[in-house]
């Protein structure tokens, strides 16, 4: 099956909504499983990391939520592929990496993903739009539920599903909101942010998770702790945790329309002006420059235009996506060209941006001595 | 005093955080500070480093041992302390007691508390004990020790409210 007829397209992708979605752009929760009777991936012998994945996929696929699934050897997969789910946040970087003896089942509407053979045996994941991390729990919980009874877990009644890495043991549990905060990084506070999150023993991670920078103000959270608590606790104590940095970043964007307007329309007519007319242009210049529009579209300062448009750019001007369309190998300055091409291009329709009146207003009315 | 990352050079960047009321400190040399992003406040956490980093004191401990092998896998504390991941299930039982105190450290607490497989050793463990206090409790009845038998009765019904808490979960 080709991965890229089955993949849901960029435009149906970014036209997908959930709850409280202009900030909390996903929510997922992922499980860390083993098998009895295999060494970890990281220490089994090749067949045997053959024989088990063969057996887990097959196990997986048999899921009724699984039906119609993606499921393919890493093997099997170009460097291409695997990159394009890495951006999709599909699978990890770490799995791109692998090869012979690893495996994907990815469900229809990509809700529900499994690595075979990452760090773990299996690391079944459930990701839904918006901020809906109880749903996403519920999900994933039933689909390993119904794992469970064809599969002998490592499970000890003391420390729990024995993980790989003894941060995963216990539940097994990662629990994670990915969040477009670009006020709060405008108004300086989101180390502050960072800081009492991390206070709270929660982790804040980049776009591309684990030891990345945070591309266009998109920042992730996520639970660091998987043992000592349910995974009920885990969820509502991240879920209560995403709600109070909403409501953070909705008063920043409150009071800088309120006290610094003026820099607000700065960034976001300044970074409208470069996507429209720019030539060249890097994959992180773009994030950045999407992320101040994508605020611009919510702000109001382009009527008109739908906030799908620049979500989908979000996706599809990453390098693999870009790369999608052309046979050929492009170089890093052939991407720089087609993406600002694309940008162009697409935001023809989209008319320059709008200041309110009444906030322009005070600004222009000051006297001039 | 040395980096914890290198352990070549002297450790010049001294960071100290709360999680969850732990203090937790990390040392570092100027390379690995500026490798892991320190200077960078945004893409670092150093609860991240701690856990990643498999170099605190309780990682020292957890690898400190000498030429224990788990004798399911043939894992050994050398290999965990060189990639932080264990080699199978049983190496949790084999490295056990080095193992808790970095447990500790990690996590919240020590025990699991969250879903049980249902198939799985929990669930016949309880079937199994509360089918013998079920016995003991007809043989109590029996010999007219109602003592002990109300004893009994209360003990099945906190197994059973503990068991349909397992199943439900």
């Amino acid at each position: 099956m080709n991965l890229h007829q089955f993949l849901i397209t960029p435009t149906a992708l970014a036209q997908r909504t959930g709850p409280n979605d202009k900030i909390v752009l996903s929510s997922r929760v992922r499980l860390a499983r083993n098998v009895r009777g295999v060494a970890f991936p990281g220490w089994a012998k090749k067949p045997d990391r053959v024989r088990t994945c063969e057996k887990l996929r097959a196990a997986v696929e048999s899921l009724p939520q699984m039906e119609g699934a993606f499921a393919e050897s890493m093997e099997a997969l170009t460097a291409l592929d695997k990159q394009v789910l890495v951006e999709r946040h599909l699978i990890s970087r770490e799995h791109a990496a692998k090869s012979s003896g690893s495996g994907l089942v990815l469900s229809k509407d990509e809700s529900l993903c499994v690595m075979i053979n990452e760090e773990d045996h299996l690391r079944v994941q459930s990701l839904r739009p918006g901020l809906q991390l109880k749903e996403v729990w519920a999900a994933i919980d039933q689909a390993d539920t119904a794992l469970e009874s064809k599969l002998d877990y490592a499970f000890s009644s003391t420390l729990g599903y024995l993980t790989a890495c003894p941060t995963n043991l216990g539940t097994g549990i990662r629990v994670s909101a990915m969040l477009h905060l670009p006020a709060l990084v405008l108004a300086e506070q989101i180390n502050q942010i960072i800081q009492a999150v991390n206070k709270l023993g929660l982790a804040v991670r980049g776009f591309y998770g684990e030891g990345t920078e945070a591309l266009g103000n998109v920042f992730q959270v996520s639970n660091q702790m998987t043992l000592g608590e349910t995974e009920i606790e885990i969820v509502e104590r991240l879920s209560k945790v995403v709600a109070q940095i909403i409501e953070h970043e909705e008063n920043a964007r409150g009071s800088l329309l309120e006290k610094k307007a003026k820099m607000v329309f700065n960034h976001v007519g300044r970074a409208y002006g470069i996507l429209a007319n720019a030539h060249s242009i890097s994959s992180k210049e773009t994030m950045n420059l999407l992320s101040l529009m994508r605020l611009g579209v919510e702000l109001g300062m382009f009527p008109g235009a739908e906030s799908s448009v620049v979500a989908e750019l979000f996706v599809v001007t990453q390098p693999a996506h870009l790369q999608l369309g052309h046979t050929e190998k492009l170089s890093a300055d052939e991407r720089d060209i087609l993406r600002a091409d694309m940008v162009r291009e697409r935001l023809r329709t989209v008319n320059r941006p709008v200041t309110p009146p009444e906030t322009t207003g005070p600004a222009l009315d000051k006297p001039t001595p | 005093m040395l980096c914890m990352i290198c352990k070549q050079n002297e450790a010049k960047v001294h960071l100290t955080q709360m999680v969850e009321g732990k203090i937790k400190k990390v040392d570092l040399c100027e390379e690995c500070s500026k490798a892991k992003g320190v200077d960078d406040p945004t893409g670092f956490s150093l609860a991240d480093l701690l856990l990643g980093l498999g170099a605190s004191q309780e990682m020292a401990q957890a690898t400190a041992g000498t030429d224990v092998r788990c004798p399911t896998c043939g894992f050994t504390q050398a290999d965990f302390k060189k990639s932080g991941r264990l080699g199978c299930a049983d190496c949790y039982s084999t490295f056990s007691e080095g193992l808790e105190g970095l447990l500790k450290t990690m996590h919240k607490g020590t025990h699991h508390v969250g879903k049980i497989p249902r198939a799985q050793q929990q669930g016949k463990d309880l079937d199994e004990r509360l089918k013998s206090l079920q016995k003991r409790l007809e043989q109590a009845v029996a010999g007219e020790n109602y003592e002990e038998a109300a004893k009994l009765r209360d003990q099945i019904k906190v197994l059973r409210e503990g068991f349909s808490g397992v199943m439900a979960a």
